[in-house]
C-alpha cells in the first residue's frame, strides 16, 4: 500500500519534471487554477477592505494587512520555494527546476516590494513614519535584495541552462543564509533599541478580520501559482521551440 | 597533497605580484578614512560608529579582492585543468580559499585595530576588533567565494557580484559590529565570538562544496 504510493509519488515527481508533461498537464491545471484564483482574491480583498470592521484603535488604515500580510508571506514562501527547486535542479538535474526559479523570481520581487511598501503606507499613520529598522522590516528588505540577486545572476549569463543551474545555486546557498539573516537582524534589532512599536496587536484577531485575510492569503498564493505556471510555460516554450511536441501541442 | 601544493602556488604566485596583497589594505585604510571628513572629527560620534565603519569597509575589500580570486587561473586556462582532471575539488576551492584569505584578509585583520585606535575606539575594545575580524575575515572570504564561482569569466562581474554577496554578509556585519560594540561598553563578548567563529566554522566547510558546484556550473559542465 504505502510503496505504491511512493510508487505513484515519484512517478508525478517525474513527470512533472519534464518539460514537455509539465506543460500539456499545467495548462489543465490553469484552467481550474485561474477562476479560482481570481474569485479567491477578489472575495478576501473585497471583504476585508470594504466589509469587515474597523479597527477600534487604528481605524480604516489597518485594512492595508489584506495586501500587506499576503504579499509578505507569498513572498517568502516563494523564496523557499525557490530553494527547494534549486537543490532538486541540482541533484537530479530537472530541466523544470530551473525553469521554476526563473519563472518564480520576479514576482517574489514583486511581492517583497509590495510588503515593502504597502508597510511603509501602513506605517506612516501607525507609528508616525514610514520607515524604520524594524527587525521584520529590514529582513524583507534583505529578502527583497536576495530576490534581485538571483534575477541580476540569471539575466547576466547569456546561456539559459547555465544561468539556470547557477541560480540553483544561488537560492540553495540564500535558502540557508536567510535563516541565519533572520536571526541576527533579530539580534542587531534587540542590540540597538527595544521596539518600542508593536507590529500586530497582543489581542488575537477577530473572526471577521481573520478569515477574510486567511481567504486573501489563498487567493494571493493562487494567483502567485497561476502566475509562476504561466511564466513557466512561456519559458518551456522559448527553450523548446524547435521541438516537433511543441508545435503539435499549439496546433 | 593537492591541498598544501595550491596554497604554496597561491602564495608564490601572489608573492611575485605583491600589489595585489597591498591594493585591497589601502583600500581599507582609505575606506576608514573617509569617514571622519565625511562625518565628523569629534571622537564621542567616531568612537560609536567606528566598529561599523571598520566592518562595512572590511567587508568591501574583501569583496573587491576576492573578484580576482579566479581571474587569472581562469585566462590562463589553469582552472579548465583543474576542472578537467581527476579530483574532488573541494580540497583545492578550500586552499584556494585559504590562501587568499592570509593575503588579503589577515592584513586587513592586522591594520584593524589601529584604525580603531584612529576612530577613538576604547583601546579596551581593540582585543575584541582583532579577534572578531580574524574569526570574521575569513567567512567573508568564503562567502564572497561562491558569488566568484558563479560569475567567473563574465563580463559583468564585480558590480554583479556586490548584489550577490552583500545581502550574505549581512550576520557577519552585525555580530562583527555587535560584538565591538559590545566590548567598547564593557559588556561580554564571549558568547557573540562564539556565534562569529561558529560561521566561520560553518562557512569553511559548506562553502568549498559550494564553489566546486558553482565552479562546475559556470565552466558549463
Amino acid at each position: 500500500m504505502l510503496s505504491a504510493v511512493w510508487q505513484t509519488l515519484t512517478r508525478w515527481y517525474h513527470q512533472w519534471g519534464s518539460p514537455r508533461y509539465f506543460f500539456q498537464y499545467s495548462g489543465v491545471l490553469l484552467r481550474w487554477l485561474w477562476p479560482l484564483a481570481i474569485v479567491a482574491t477578489m472575495t478576501g480583498l473585497v471583504w476585508g477592505l470594504a466589509f469587515a470592521p474597523a479597527d477600534y484603535q487604528q481605524g480604516d488604515s489597518y485594512r492595508i494587512i489584506f495586501i500587506h500580510v499576503p504579499a509578505a508571506s507569498a513572498a517568502l514562501l516563494g523564496y523557499v520555494s525557490m530553494g527547494v527547486a534549486g537543490l532538486v535542479g541540482l541533484v537530479w538535474r530537472m530541466k523544470m527546476a530551473d525553469i521554476m526559479i526563473k519563472a518564480i523570481a520576479p514576482f517574489g520581487a514583486i511581492l517583497a516590494a509590495v510588503a515593502l511598501i504597502t508597510g511603509a503606507i501602513w506605517g506612516k499613520p501607525t507609528w508616525g513614519t514610514y520607515w524604520v529598522w524594524d527587525a521584520r522590516l529590514t529582513s524583507m528588505l534583505l529578502m527583497l535584495f536576495l530576490y534581485l540577486g538571483v534575477i541580476a545572476l540569471i539575466n547576466a549569463i547569456p546561456d539559459p541552462r547555465q544561468a539556470g543551474r547557477a541560480a540553483s545555486l544561488l537560492s540553495v546557498v540564500g535558502v540557508i543564509n536567510v535563516v541565519i539573516v533572520k536571526y541576527s537582524v533579530q539580534w542587531w534589532q534587540s542590540l540597538h533599541q527595544g521596539s518600542t512599536l508593536k507590529v500586530v496587536g497582543e489581542t488575537a484577531m477577530p473572526a471577521e478580520m481573520l478569515s477574510p485575510l486567511l481567504i486573501s492569503m489563498l487567493g494571493i498564493y493562487l494567483l502567485f501559482a497561476c502566475t509562476v505556471l504561466v511564466r513557466a510555460r512561456t519559458e518551456i516554450m522559448r527553450r523548446e521551440r524547435k521541438s516537433q511536441w511543441l508545435k503539435e501541442a499549439l496546433q | 597533497m593537492s591541498f598544501v601544493a595550491t596554497v604554496k602556488r597561491e602564495l608564490l604566485l601572489a608573492c611575485r605580484r605583491p600589489a595585489e596583497i597591498i591594493n585591497p589594505l589601502f583600500f581599507f585604510v582609505m575606506v576608514v578614512a573617509m569617514f571622519p571628513l565625511g562625518v565628523s572629527p569629534k571622537a564621542e560620534l567616531l568612537s560609536v560608529i567606528a566598529p561599523g565603519v571598520i566592518w562595512v569597509a572590511a567587508l568591501l575589500a574583501v569583496l573587491l579582492s576576492v573578484e580576482g580570486l579566479f581571474r587569472a587561473d581562469h585566462e590562463s586556462g589553469a582552472l579548465e585543468q583543474l576542472l578537467v582532471a581527476p579530483t574532488n575539488l573541494y580540497l583545492p576551492a578550500l586552499a584556494k580559499i585559504l590562501a587568499h584569505w592570509l593575503l588579503t584578509g589577515l592584513p586587513l585583520v592586522l591594520v584593524g585595530p589601529l584604525l580603531g585606535y584612529m576612530l577613538h575606539l576604547p583601546v579596551s575594545a581593540s582585543s575584541t576588533l582583532l579577534l572578531a575580524l580574524l574569526l570574521g575575515t575569513p567567512t567573508l572570504t568564503a562567502i564572497g567565494a561562491i558569488g566568484v564561482s558563479l560569475t567567473v569569466g563574465l563580463r559583468s562581474g564585480g558590480i554583479l557580484l556586490a548584489l550577490l554577496v552583500l545581502p550574505l554578509y549581512v550576520p557577519v556585519l552585525v555580530f562583527g559590529a555587535g560584538v565591538v560594540s559590545y566590548a567598547a561598553n564593557g559588556l561580554p563578548v564571549m558568547g557573540l565570538l562564539a556565534i562569529l567563529a561558529a560561521l566561520l566554522l560553518a562557512s569553511l566547510t559548506l562553502a568549498p562544496a559550494a564553489v566546486a558546484a558553482g565552479l562546475r556550473i559556470s565552466s558549463g559542465g
